[in-house]
């Protein structure tokens, strides 16, 4: 029976011993479960981040080939707005290891595995944000001006807000839409008459 | 990735019909390499050794081709060439520009025939950015990249530039085919007709694979040969 209250884990390892470890190891101590094993980071696992809805990750951070590996958090974060916890499996740089919201030895204590998880939820929790689908009518006026050419800063002073929180506007506007380009965005605010073509260059 | 597990790859032996057979999008692969149809019974290295392609590189690139978790034993990364590997990519952009491009163009627009003239402008507009991008990004290749890489294998090192400059940033080409994705499959309206809207669709997510594993052969083929041809 799943009992509520467990917080959701994902865990991206190549090693299904390792993975399954971890899953022993956090289901017997309850509070943590892990609710799915993604062995890498292809196109189809993808979606499957995206749908999981997990509340932790827990990546080997192997699974990012060398190139790829300083910016691994950040590919998670186009995805979902999980915490990720690294798990060092190999030597790794601390600069590599700093993007994560925290790191796991393969000799940590089970305790101390649970309560890193733990501190990694706490260190996300500002990062709030709504299960609307819908834009807001304030993400569809920084829309508007996003797709009209307007830079950050533009946009924060016309609103009179902080660029932090257009950018968070804007993260969620990409999060709702599925559309991460500026040229992208204008297509969707002219097919949705958001602004009509006159206001923009075709 | 740290462990060494030896799995199944593609081997010299293997008949071009049973390779196609295990992955059809080697046909895209095969047609780069200027093999044509028509193979009979013939092995890979038969095949390579009557057409002049040097093996080890086009087993390479079958390898990464199919498997995602494949990575080239040393061995094979310093018999490979990287001349081939360059044909091969080279081979590659000639095939999106002149013909996967034109494709996804005439489908796009017979897509859109019935919306009103803006939002057929606007998709237009959109995927013609997106082409130019591309373009861009591969003219670069063509003009430094892979010229120097030619001569690399001719003649040594010219000290004006090195493989580590080829930092490549193709996060945002990738984004923009993304976003189309979205578009066509979300916001389009819904007088667009089905069945144009997924060929559309599938003609994009074909590409977009075809495109993530070029990305691979640069990023994890070519640029390793280079670095070892540079020391």
């Amino acid at each position: 029976m799943m009992k509520a209250g467990h917080k959701k884990v994902l865990l991206i390892i190549p090693s299904m011993i390792v993975a399954r470890g971890i899953e022993a190891v956090l289901g017997e101590l309850g509070e943590f479960r892990v609710e799915g094993i993604l062995s890498d980071l292809s196109h189809s696992s993808e979606a499957r981040l995206r749908n999981m809805d997990a509340d932790v990750i827990i990546i080997d951070p192997v699974v990012f080939d060398y190139v790829s590996r300083m910016n691994g958090r950040s590919r998670i974060a186009e995805h979902t707005d999980a915490a990720v916890v690294a798990l060092k499996t190999i030597p790794m740089d601390d600069e590599q290891l700093k993007q994560y919201d925290g790191f796991i030895s393969m000799y940590d204590q089970a305790v101390t595995v649970v309560k890193k998880l733990r501190d990694s939820l706490s260190s996300r929790t500002e990062v709030a944000d709504s299960d609307e689908y819908d834009l807001s009518a304030r993400e569809k006026e920084i829309l508007v001006c996003v797709a009209k050419g307007m830079l950050n800063k533009e946009i924060a002073d016309h609103f009179s807000i902080s660029i932090h929180t257009v950018i968070t506007h804007r993260k969620n506007i990409t999060r709702k839409t599925g559309i991460k380009t500026v040229a992208g965005l204008t297509v969707y605010a002219l097919l949705n008459n958001l602004i009509d073509s006159g206001s923009i260059e075709l | 990735m740290t462990t060494e597990i030896q799995r199944i790859v593609f081997s010299e032996s293997i008949k071009l019909a049973d390779l196609i057979d295990v992955n059809f999008k080697l046909l895209n692969v095969l047609s780069r390499f200027g093999v044509s149809l028509g193979f009979g019974e013939n092995t890979v290295s038969e095949m390579c050794a009557r057409q002049g392609i040097n093996l080890n590189s086009f087993l390479l690139i079958c390898n990464v081709y199919t498997y995602d978790d494949y990575v080239p034993s040393a061995e094979l990364m310093s018999e490979a060439d990287p001349v081939t590997i360059v044909d091969y990519l080279h081979n590659s952009h000639a095939f999106y520009l002149e013909k996967e491009f034109m494709s996804l163009e005439k489908n796009l627009k017979a897509m859109v025939e019935p919306c009103d003239d803006m939002q057929k402008k606007v998709v237009a507009k959109f995927f013609a950015d997106y082409k130019a991008q591309v373009e861009n990004h591969f003219e670069y290749e063509e003009s430094v990249v892979f010229p120097y890489v030619r001569g690399l294998k001719e003649g040594g090192r010219q000290e004006s530039y090195s493989i580590e400059q080829f930092e490549e940033n193709h996060s945002n080409i990738d984004e923009t085919l993304s976003d189309l994705k979205s578009i066509v499959m979300k916001y389009l309206p819904e007088t667009c007709d089905t069945v144009l809207r997924n060929e559309v669709l599938y003609r994009i997510y074909r590409l977009e694979e075809d495109l993530a594993k070029h990305t691979i052969i640069e990023d994890s083929v070519l640029i390793p040969m280079v670095n070892r041809l540079e020391a």
